[in-house]
């Protein structure tokens, strides 16, 4: 018993700094989304082959191309980026967004003969950026929302609809003393009867489609949905095919999704934090 | 091409025996030997393959060739372990008379798997004991994904009926406890039923492929380069270990050599992996006996390890690191130490987590003789693995088929006869140090050069046996190369496959509340079984 208390003694706090703590915090040393260069980029079909999941794709129409970036998609991989010079990996990763909508960056080019571009017609817009609100202003907000909505504290039921488990390798970390999700609150029930949230990973395979229908129904409004990974988001690299339904938005309505592969455990507490954020509040 | 010298007095020993019966040998690599044959002839040449020579049959699955063949084919493929080598047994069934003959009662080993080419292929599976479908559900209409004629995209109306036909267990004071898909804890989805008599479990019938996402089917439809990026999603817990044994495939098939650096690069990774999963289970073996704090610290160590593969790969998960003819990404003089410093700021800290662990007496208790999964049946089943080697089985491919680095290093493969969740816990322990002095041992001699060599475009036709020791157990991952460098089929056999049906023969006579920490002693993929 002593001993164990010793060595617990001896490790010291190992809990990382909070939403709440000082920003700027490098919080990613690893690959995070792609960015382009838009205005200087020359020919976007290289990455677009590249691309294993789709995120990065393009369709010529009458001597017009536009390119589209899903981050919902994407899997950080970089192999664009090494295909392009234009393309550049970073390490942001926190890219939580309300609507699918927001996760899509679309440019247009003019082409020349050749299929190269000539001209930047639309410069790319995402909504994205506006969107995501520093963790910091979450956390100082996350208290009072909490004490007033959900009394003090959230419950949330883990749904693995057809993952790979990568999601869950990282969801485990929430609770691990590292990242301590409990210290805001929050915790993870066994039964969605005691849910407030859902955190849903995976592509929705075709047998697990049922399953999450029956346990959205069983979590009491007001309830939230949570899409983890680029799979839960948009199938991800599964897409949609006979086993696969392609996101969980297909099958439930989803509040937020956090895009990755699988998202870091500071992406996801970004992501169940901005959820929170939205809960309307108690009537 | 020649065959490996130790391969040789038993393909004599075959030829011998089967004569014209076989109809072709075909030694498409030194340790990679295919044999052309009818069905017939299967029971009796993986009979005398076993008995005799010791071989384990570690997959068998269907291949759609009536283009270019005619026929499906059969593909079993058995390791000789001793003789370092596989032999590949290729059968063809014509599509007019669409069944085989199930080795299932002489080999349990093939069970799941035989139902899982009666339902992906539709051949139908003569003489098995339990015939019923594994890999669709029951409510799934008649189809066949796997062969060429079903389109990767096909949409289904919504399923009517019955989802699974259980065997019915009755008697007086029998219930059934149904549990899941969906579990109380964080982790994947699948159906168990148990039948219980007051306490003990009497039996357990598992039903699994609720994650299937037609990954196979997948692989069939995108260039060879971005397989490499599917493999990584097979199962997410081991990436790195998927994704190299579809690299390795891949190469093999080219007849292409990793660099040393490369291979060295692999081989940490491929420790990493290791280590990581193995302390995360450790953990969660104290947690489900109550342990939380031992837990807490497992947690953080698997954090650290994370961390690092973070540093070493650009991701948590090593995802991204592994590429075809190498590996992705150089390691500098810095990363290189940072690896050697964390070796030995880890080693302290494991030991100090293990000595908590074994330390605790009420741990032990709850752990020692608890699903205890016999040898006979763990060598039955072909249990691989932590499991087998807690149970007996002694292989390892790192040893037995050294693959990446892993003749260049020293290590014990551990083992024990017990089958119980203490050894089970005890040979993670022991992996988790001999992955430290593996590591080790190659950061004081690390080979410099070239980490990637070019890999030329596939000859369709061209197929090849890939594999790896995941920390799991073993990987294999076979391809038949198509036109334009794209695959006409990969089949990908991950270890839980093959251990799962083993956990209803541990669970027997245990209670159900002890069933999460044998469960979690096991710790199979759901995902990597139902692909
Ligand atoms: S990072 Fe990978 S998945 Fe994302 S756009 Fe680039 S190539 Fe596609």
């Amino acid at each position: 018993m002593f001993d164990i208390l010793r060595k617990s003694l001896a490790a010291g706090i190992v809990t990382e700094a909070g939403p709440t703590a000082t920003p700027g915090l490098a919080r990613c040393v690893g690959r995070g989304r792609p960015e382009i260069d838009f205005a200087n980029w020359k020919d976007a079909r290289p990455a677009v082959a590249a691309c294993p999941t789709g995120a990065l794709a393009c369709v010529d129409r009458g001597g017009i191309r536009t390119v589209r970036l899903d981050l919902g998609k994407c899997t950080f991989c970089g192999l664009c980026a090494e295909a392009d010079a234009s393309v550049r990996m970073t390490h942001a990763c926190e890219l939580t967004a309300m609507r699918r909508e927001d996760l899509k960056v679309t440019a247009k080019y003019e082409l020349g003969p050749d299929g190269t571009h000539r001209k930047l017609l639309a410069p790319p817009r995402s909504t994205l950026d506006s969107q995501v609100s520093s963790l910091d202003a979450l956390g100082t907000k996350l208290k009072e929302r909490l004490d007033k909505v959900l009394g003090r504290s959230l419950h949330i039921r883990e749904v693995d609809a057809g993952s790979c488990n990568g999601c869950e390798v990282e969801i485990v970390g929430l609770n691990s003393p590292v990242y301590d999700i409990e210290r805001f609150g929050i915790h993870f029930v066994a039964s969605p009867r005691h849910a407030d949230m859902l955190l849903v990973t995976g592509p929705v395979s075709r047998n697990m489609e049922l399953a999450l229908r029956k346990t959205y129904d069983a979590t009491p409004a007001p309830r939230l949905v949570v899409a983890v990974g680029a799979c839960g988001c948009s199938g991800g690299i599964f897409g949609a095919n006979y086993a696969s339904l392609g996101g969980v938005d297909k099958v439930i309505p989803v509040d937020v999704y956090i895009p990755g592969c699988p998202p870091n455990p500071h992406a996801l507490l970004h992501g169940i934090l901005t959820a929170i954020g939205r809960l309307p509040g108690k009537a | 091409m020649n065959i490996l010298p130790g391969l040789q007095p038993i393909v004599a020993d075959l030829t011998d025996r089967f004569g014209r019966r076989i109809e072709g040998v075909f030694p498409v690599r030194p340790d990679e030997i295919y044999f052309h044959t009818a069905m017939e002839l299967v029971p009796g040449f993986c009979a005398q393959l076993c008995r005799k020579w010791n071989a384990r049959l570690v997959s068998l699955f269907a291949d759609d060739a009536r283009k270019p063949d005619g026929v499906f084919h059969l593909y079993y493929v058995l390791a000789l372990d001793a003789a370092h080598g596989f032999f590949i047994l290729r059968v063809p069934v014509p599509p007019e008379q669409p069944w085989f003959t199930s080795l299932t009662n002489a080999l349990p080993a093939v069970n799941w798997q035989e139902r899982e080419i009666q339902d992906l292929f539709g051949l139908r599976l003569e003489g098995h004991p339990n015939p019923r479908r594994c890999a669709l559900h029951d409510d799934w209409p008649e189809v066949y994904p796997l062969r060429k004629d079903f389109d990767l995209k096909t949409v289904f109306p919504p399923f009517k009926g019955e989802r699974h036909k259980f065997r019915k267990v009755e008697g007086e004071g029998v219930f059934q406890v149904p549990v899941g898909p969906v579990h109380a804890g964080i982790i994947e989805p699948g159906h168990f039923l148990f039948s219980v008599a007051g306490e003990p479990v009497l039996y357990l019938q598992i039903r699994l492929f609720y994650t299937h996402k037609g990954t196979e089917k997948l692989f069939e439809n995108i260039p060879v380069t971005h397989g490499v990026c599917l493999a990584e999603s097979i199962s997410g817990d081991s990436s790195f270990a998927h994704a190299t044994a579809f690299c390795h495939a891949v190469e093999r098939a080219a007849s292409v050599e990793v660099p040393p650096r490369a291979r060295a690069v692999r081989t940490v990774c491929l420790e990493l992996e290791r280590l990581y999963n193995h302390i995360a289970d450790i953990g969660a073996i104290a947690t489900d006996v109550a342990f939380v704090v031992a837990n807490a610290h497992a947690m953080r160590l698997k954090e650290q390890v994370l961390r690092l593969n973070e540093q070493l790969t650009g991701n948590r998960l090593l995802r991204g690191m592994a590429a075809l003819g190498g590996v992705r990404f150089n390691w500098d003089a810095g990363q290189i130490n940072l690896l050697s410093r964390f070796l030995s700021e880890l080693r302290p800290q494991f030991d100090s987590l293990v000595e908590m662990v074994q330390e605790s007496s009420s741990t032990r208790d709850r752990l020692e003789t608890t699903g205890i999964l016999k040898p006979g049946i763990a060598c039955d089943l072909g249990v691989t693995g932590i499991a087998g080697r807690a149970s007996g089985c002694d292989h390892d491919l790192r040893r037995d088929f050294p693959h990446a680095a892993y003749d260049q290093v020293k290590f014990n493969v551990p083992g024990y006869r017990e089958g119980d969740v203490l050894r089970r816990m005890q040979v993670r322990i022991d992996e988790v140090r001999e992955a430290l002095a593996i590591i080790g041992q190659l950061v004081d001699k690390f080979p410099e050069g070239p980490i990637r060599v070019k890999v030329p475009a596939l000859a369709p036709g061209t197929v090849a046996l890939g594999y790896v020791e995941g920390w799991r157990g073993e990987i294999f991952h076979w391809i038949r190369a198509a036109e334009n460098n794209r695959l006409a089929r990969c089949k990908v056999k991950d270890p839980s496959l093959q251990n799962w049906p083993a956990m209803s023969e541990a669970i027997l006579g245990n209670i159900i509340p002890d069933f999460p920490v044998i469960n979690k002693s096991f710790n199979l993929s759901y995902s990597g079984t139902d692909r």
